[in-house]
């Protein structure tokens, strides 16, 4: 299993990276997407993965910390998925007036240069 | 007795969170209310962040020993909960941050802030998220406040529009999401070989790993590291900043110069944190080598851009990046004397290129071309006569001898950036130099003494060259000048901050006994741990059962 997520992370990163360096303002878009998805998995690798645990310890009595999984990456992944959607939609606006100011899709605003 | 006054470090926080949230609630037309709630919010931002100041030094020992004060928000204990920490290098941060809020917000008043809409809820939340930055104990925190002051930034850097500064808050954006993925990579990796995120129990626990761990907490922190050298604009991570700082509206431009104070400020507290408690050499790039050399280089091409700049906001953003090189430098060389010397010239530069920022955009409306007019206009919702009083410029009071105060202005600007006295950033310059031989007093001047004072001399020498040339440009070519009207809502502000440059080169004294104080503690980070972790215990009997609010280290 480990291996799998690690590839599918690797994966992710690599285009978006490939992606990022892209002229088009579209193409840096997906690129930025698909590295916080890589990000995202990457914080959920960090709290260790397990399959079928819950991240709540129901009763005092049950609380042996290898049965449940960690809630805290849970809990930060969700703020940064918050965050990275807002500003990923922040971007797409700012995408949308560049080309309109500039009459194209290109990063610099010029294909030329 | 001083129950309120455990309450006091929050309030940088709620104070423009409120302040920007209430102000939502008016409609963009009514003015008044809104420039009421934030003048309002922005001095009470500033009383607070002197009365935080005045308590975090040695005044009142009694409140809280040692300057250090942990506010546990929700009541829970330290590595568990998420705490505020208070310290001496955050108090004042945050009077600079608050100092320079108010003195743009002034300015921006007088005109600006009509260009575009919502400019006072964004302008409160970038205040929030600086203050938070500067106050948080725990890295993902930290991160979330960046990026709060990130998305506020976004919105203010665009704010007036025209395809400049979209062009430039494109990129601006793309490097910062970017930065923020770095960022997240290196916080959970952290989090992955500790098992917390509170950065004085990461500190604490960095000696226990075994040397597995230590490879990847390594790694992480490297990581981390390159994403606060991204915040604070050293090389090679900084060629965003001229066109993002070069093109923001100035009032903006100006508030965003302690942006990159921010990247110094976690770059100082983690690097401090980091030093004081593994017993290992400190990780990549928070150690001298690292920072000494990316200062230099920072250094040098901030130097070379100020002499390549031919427009002057422009010109003020490479000063911008020159400062972080001199800082980065410095603090890099290490040494406690050199701590407190690094923090004057932080305060200096951020009081000169705040200033500076403002009077170049006065200084642009000399030209009588306009041919490069900044101000674009983007039609607010629901507002129909934005641009007619926009252009207006006439209304309120007109200060006499504008070209005069327009030059004195660019003068001291120009004193205070290249160094050369009287002004405090002489001062600044020649306490980091003697801060250099003061710790080798003995034995032969290491190398790393002369590549400083090379940096630092021949960057001011530069710097003059240019800022004489651009001011004989822009002062004494006789064709197309004309004399601006400037209110007075304007020029206060700018004579502010230069006057508080003049009163802090005065006052030397009394301020290199608090930086002094506040260079100690960041060398003596084992007070700063001890006061998190152990010394948080809330009041009540157990910290679960107790009242959420009154968790406050007695």
């Amino acid at each position: 299993m480990e291996a799998i997520y690690a590839l599918a992370i690797g994966v992710l990163t690599a285009s978006g990276v490939w992606l990022v360096l892209r002229p088009r303002t579209f193409q840096v878009i997906m690129g930025l997407s698909l590295l916080s998805y890589a990000v995202n998995l990457f914080i959920f690798g960090m709290g260790r993965l397990m399959i079928g645990g819950a991240p709540i310890i129901e009763t005092v009595a049950q609380a042996d910390p290898s049965l449940y999984d960690d809630p805290v990456p849970q809990a930060l992944v969700l703020t940064a998925i918050v965050i990275g959607f807002a500003m990923t939609a922040l971007f797409l606006v700012v995408l949308l007036a560049s080309r309109g100011l500039t009459g194209n899709d290109h990063v610099d605003g010029d294909p030329e240069a | 007795m001083n129950g309120w006054v455990n309450h006091l470090p929050i309030f940088p926080i709620v104070v423009p969170l409120v302040a920007g949230a209430v102000m939502l609630l008016f409609a963009e037309a009514r003015r008044a209310p809104r420039t009421i709630i934030a003048l309002v919010a922005t001095l009470t931002n500033l009383l607070v962040a002197l009365a935080l100041a005045y308590i975090a030094s040695d005044a009142v020992p009694s409140i809280w020993p040692d300057g250090i004060a942990v506010y546990l928000l929700g009541g829970w204990q330290a590595p568990f909960g998420i705490v505020l920490v208070l310290d001496r290098l955050s108090a004042l941060m945050l009077v600079l941050n608050a100092v320079l809020a108010l003195t743009s917000l002034i300015y921006a008043l007088a005109r600006w802030r009509k260009a575009g809409p919502h400019f006072q809820s964004l302008f409160q939340f970038l205040i929030m998220g600086v203050n938070g930055t500067f106050l948080t104990g725990d890295l993902f925190n930290l991160f979330v406040f960046v990026e709060v002051l990130l998305a506020a930034s976004y919105g203010l850097l665009l704010h007036g529009l025209g395809e400049p500064r979209v062009k430039a808050g494109l990129h601006y954006i793309a490097i910062n999401l970017a930065g923020s993925s770095v960022f997240l990579i290196g916080v959970s990796l952290i989090y992955g070989v500790t098992g917390t995120l509170n950065m004085a129990d990461v500190a604490a626990r960095a000696s226990l790993l075994t040397e597995d761990e230590r490879i990847l907490f390594e790694t992480g922190i490297a990581i981390l590291g390159s994403a606060f050298l991204l915040k604070a604009g050293a090389w090679p991570l900084n060629f965003w900043l001229p066109s993002a700082y070069g093109t923001a509206a100035p009032p903006v431009a100006a508030v965003f110069s302690i942006m990159t104070k921010v990247g110094i400020y976690a770059l100082l507290r983690l690097g401090s944190l980091l030093a004081g408690a593994s017993g290992a050499s400190v990780p990549a790039p928070f150690n001298d080598g690292w920072l000494f050399g990316i200062g230099i280089i920072t250094l040098a091409l901030g130097t070379a851009g100020i002499l390549t700049a031919n427009q002057p906001q422009r010109l003020v953003a490479y000063c911008v990046i020159a400062s972080a090189g001199t800082l980065l430098a410095a603090l890099g060389f290490g040494g406690t004397a050199m701590k407190g010397a690094a923090l004057y010239y932080l305060t200096s530069s951020v009081l000169a290129t705040g200033a500076f920022f403002m009077l170049c955009e006065m200084i642009d409306r000399t030209r009588q071309t306009g041919e490069d007019l900044p101000l674009e206009m983007m039609e607010p919702v629901g507002q129909e006569s934005v641009d007619a009083d926009f252009t207006d410029e006439v209304i309120g009071i007109v200060i006499p001898a504008a070209m005069a105060f327009l030059g004195m202005g660019f003068l001291a600007c120009a004193l205070l950036v290249a160094g050369l006295p009287p002004l405090s950033g002489f001062i600044a310059k020649f306490l980091i130099l003697s801060a250099t031989l003061t710790d080798t007093a003995a034995g032969p001047v290491p190398v790393t003494v002369w590549v400083l004072w090379a940096g630092m001399l021949g960057s001011s020498l530069i710097a003059i060259i240019a800022l004489c040339r651009m001011g004989i440009h822009l002062f004494w070519s006789t064709d197309e000048i004309m004399t601006p009207r400037l209110h007075l809502g304007e020029a206060v502000p700018v004579a502010v901050l230069l006057l508080l440059s003049v009163a802090l080169s005065i006052e030397t004294g009394p301020a290199m006994d608090y930086l002094n104080l506040a260079g100690n503690s960041l060398s003596s980070p084992q007070i700063y741990i001890d006061a998190v972790l152990s010394g948080s215990r809330p009041p009540g009997p157990s910290p679960v059962s107790s009242i959420p609010v009154e968790g406050i280290r007695q």
